[in-house]
């Protein structure tokens, strides 16, 4: 069993939990996820390490409740344990000097940036942050990331912070000034596809980090497959992560679909909405 | 043997086979001739002593037979249920001759089902040797090389990735053929001979090899063929399209069937087609049925006589109302304006000259293209071994096929590294993955005995 030995209401259905589970602790790498299973009738589902703190022996995850399965666990205290929480799986960010690096994260993709944000300053990168969510009271980790920051730009969809817009925006108007050499960037699908379709235009290489429905997050069931330059790849084993401009979102869009039936189904007998 | 109706066993996941009686057992028991040179036990990858517990049977003596069982195997309530004994032991007996060979299965079946009800007893203990041993992975091969060394005296913890026991027994193959509590009950006797079992913990990502070579005086390595192979036709992403790993994985092991009482779901449609035609094939075709499917297709590219699969799994599929397309070979996945499957385009065969396999090679007949309205598709045509350990172990040899190079016995190219079962042969059966196991654990402990 793996304790909560902290847990934060970010927003209305964004929580933040800290959770005990020092062998993953020991191993986890910026860009790496785990699978967890809540109790005994769980589903396996993959979330991307937020943070972890090896010296604690713990592992912070931070999730946008949309299904069941995240609504239960938002709805855990301190002091409640999972059942299974298994990682650090797939492959860890390329984490190098690139020289000017952009990191773009929108709503709850903004937390699995946070580490890598964190090991590309600390490898000698300028980096430049833009954050993105529909309002300002959706902005995640902000203090933090800005903390490992050489600039710091939010875009909303209501203007309520920052320009108003989208993150692509702001990115627009970053590569006409500087010259850019990498771009990360974790949010919705449709943010990374728009985000690699610009980049795409300049050349400039592009990471974005994929989260489709898994099963074993080992490599077994294939679930997890994306379409990569038009070939098969599992982003459990040979991802999360791949170059932007050659991943195929609107399959990903469409088999993250898959089970939207029986996800209104589990919601409406638990009384969840 | 005794078993549920088709009409019936399609609308429950209940085993099909009822097993035998006590009457029965000694009445099959006696029909052994005795062979003094054994034949049957050639066949055997566990090396049971089959004429000696079969004696037992015949003489009442069933705690006997039991024991002379669980001597060389450890898990026969599982081997009792899917091994192909019309190729082993029941494949060499002399009665095949003159008609019905010995139903050595079912006997060692009912010997396990009655150990089982009793209560088992595990055997008593060794002496420590004070020799520590990691296996990773908890399927067949893991078990049996685990179960064995335990009775050497050896300590040993077994490393599992996911959150239950068993690998493939559990993940795999479907409930109606292997019930998950036999299967949880073998797990249990593993433990109750001294075995610890560590989950969620994948090797390679959470602890590597060589971490467990530091800490442990061996590793044995039973991972598994857990990759999934592709048609690699267009359409094979499309929302409708499963990996039979994933597709069983989440009925059996994550018990879909059971949603939403369980969380994880599985959504099959009317019309489902099975690509494939070995045992796991089969396995998901009757699952399909079971979770409501009005037609289940199985869809092979050559015909019956060079199918994979066991006579009886295919005898089964036909009762139950599984329809077998022969000569057909699938060109393309349809998906709708939603990118939901709708239709597959296949082709159709004839069988040309053999290839290298002695089978007759299937040839695509030329402009015999038709398409076949389906709801899912299930890929069913073959697992590779699971590369994590591999990728991650730069030193381990490694085949062409992705599996890990060893000898007979299970010795890698690394001394304190061993390997047996569908990771280091390709995907076979759970009898042959629990005779590797058996020859590494003898191998490990003659290693062990050797460096003390």
């Amino acid at each position: 069993m793996y304790p909560i030995v902290e847990k934060k209401v970010l927003s209305d259905n964004v929580k933040f939990l800290k959770i005990k589970a020092p062998l993953v602790a020991k191993k986890a790498l910026p860009g790496q996820f785990i699978i967890l299973r809540i109790d005994e009738k769980g589903e396996r589902i993959p979330l991307t390490i937020a943070d972890s703190d090896p010296k604690e022996g713990t592992v912070s995850i931070i999730f946008l409740e949309v299904g069941k399965t995240t609504k239960q666990l938002g709805s855990l205290k301190v002091g409640d344990a999972l059942e299974n929480f298994a990682g650090p799986l797939g492959m860890p960010s390329e984490v190098k000097k690139y020289g000017t690096v952009v990191c773009v994260g929108g709503g709850v993709g903004i937390a699995p940036l946070y580490p890598i944000v964190k090991a590309l300053k600390e490898a000698g990168n300028r980096v430049i942050s833009i954050l993105g969510a529909k309002t300002a009271d959706l902005l995640l980790l902000e203090k933090e990331i800005h903390a490992f920051s050489d600039e710091f730009y939010i875009a909303t969809d209501d203007g309520s912070k920052g320009h108003k817009g989208f993150v692509s925006d702001v990115l627009q108007q970053i590569i006409d000034r500087h010259k850019v050499d990498m771009v990360m960037a974790i949010g919705p699908i449709i943010m990374m596809k728009v985000v690699s379709n610009l980049t795409k235009k300049y050349n400039i290489k592009t990471l974005v980090s994929l989260n489709p429905i898994m099963v074993d997050g080992t490599g077994m069931c294939g679930g997890c497959r994306v379409s990569i330059d038009g070939k098969t790849k599992f982003a459990c084993v040979d991802g999360p992560e791949f170059d932007g401009h050659k991943v195929d979102y609107d399959n990903l869009m469409l088999r993250n679909r898959r089970f939207l039936h029986a996800e209104g189904e589990a919601c409406k007998l638990t009384g969840a909405t | 043997m005794p078993e549920q109706s088709p009409r019936e066993r399609i609308k429950n996941v209940k085993e099909v086979p009822f097993g035998y009686g006590k009457e029965i057992a000694i009445q099959e028991a006696n029909r052994c001739l005795q062979c003094k040179n054994k034949p049957c036990m050639k066949g055997c990858p566990v090396e049971i002593d089959i004429p000696g517990f079969i004696a037992c049977i015949a003489k009442g003596d069933f705690d006997k037979a039991a024991e002379i069982i669980k001597a060389k195997n450890n898990l026969p309530a599982i081997s009792g249920r899917v091994c192909p004994y019309e190729n082993q032991c029941e494949g060499e007996c002399t009665l095949k001759k003159f008609g019905e060979p010995l139903g050595i299965g079912r006997l060692e079946r009912f010997i396990a089902d009655y150990e089982q009800e009793k209560g088992k007893k595990p055997p008593k203990k060794p002496e420590p040797t004070g020799k520590k041993i990691a296996v990773v992975g908890s399927g067949p091969a893991g078990l049996t090389c685990a179960g064995d060394l335990a009775r050497m005296g050896h300590a040993v913890t077994i490393f599992e990735a996911l959150h239950d026991p068993g690998g493939v027994l559990m993940y795999g193959i479907p409930e109606f053929r292997l019930p998950k509590a036999i299967v949880k009950s073998e797990v249990e006797y593993i433990k109750s001979l001294g075995v610890e079992i560590d989950y969620d913990i994948v090797v390679g990502k959470t602890i590597t090899v060589q971490e467990l070579m530091t800490e442990y005086d061996a590793v044995f390595i039973g991972t598994g063929a857990g990759l999934p192979n592709w048609l690699n036709i267009p359409g094979e992403n499309l929302d409708g399209v499963y990996s039979a790993n994933e597709f069983l994985t989440r009925v059996n092991m994550m018990k879909a069937y059971k949603f939403p009482e369980y969380d994880t779901p599985v959504k099959i449609g009317n019309i489902v087609v099975t690509f494939g035609a070995g045992n796991v094939a089969m396995d998901c075709a009757r699952t399909a049925l079971r979770l409501g499917a009005k037609t289940s297709y199985i869809l092979y590219r050559r015909t019956e006589a060079e199918m994979p699969a066991r006579e009886e799994e295919i005898e089964h599929a036909k009762q139950e109302g599984v329809i077998f397309k022969l000569l057909i070979a699938p060109i393309r996945f349809i998906g709708d304006e939603k990118g939901i499957l709708k239709e597959v385009e296949y082709l159709k065969m004839q069988l040309g000259e053999p290839d290298e396999s002695g089978r007759r090679r299937p040839v695509p007949i030329p402009g015999s293209e038709e398409k076949l309205a389906i709801d899912t598709a299930l890929v069913a045509i073959g697992q590779s071994p699971n590369p994590l350990i591999p990728q991650t172990m730069k030193d381990l040899k490694i085949g062409k096929h992705g599996n890990i190079i060893t000898d007979e016995d299970g010795r890698t190219s690394v001394p304190k590294i061993f390997a047996g079962g569908d990771i280091a042969t390709g995907a076979a059966t759970v009898i042959l993955a629990m005779g590797a196991g058996k020859r590494a654990a003898r191998a490990i402990d003659a290693y062990l005995k050797k460096a003390l």
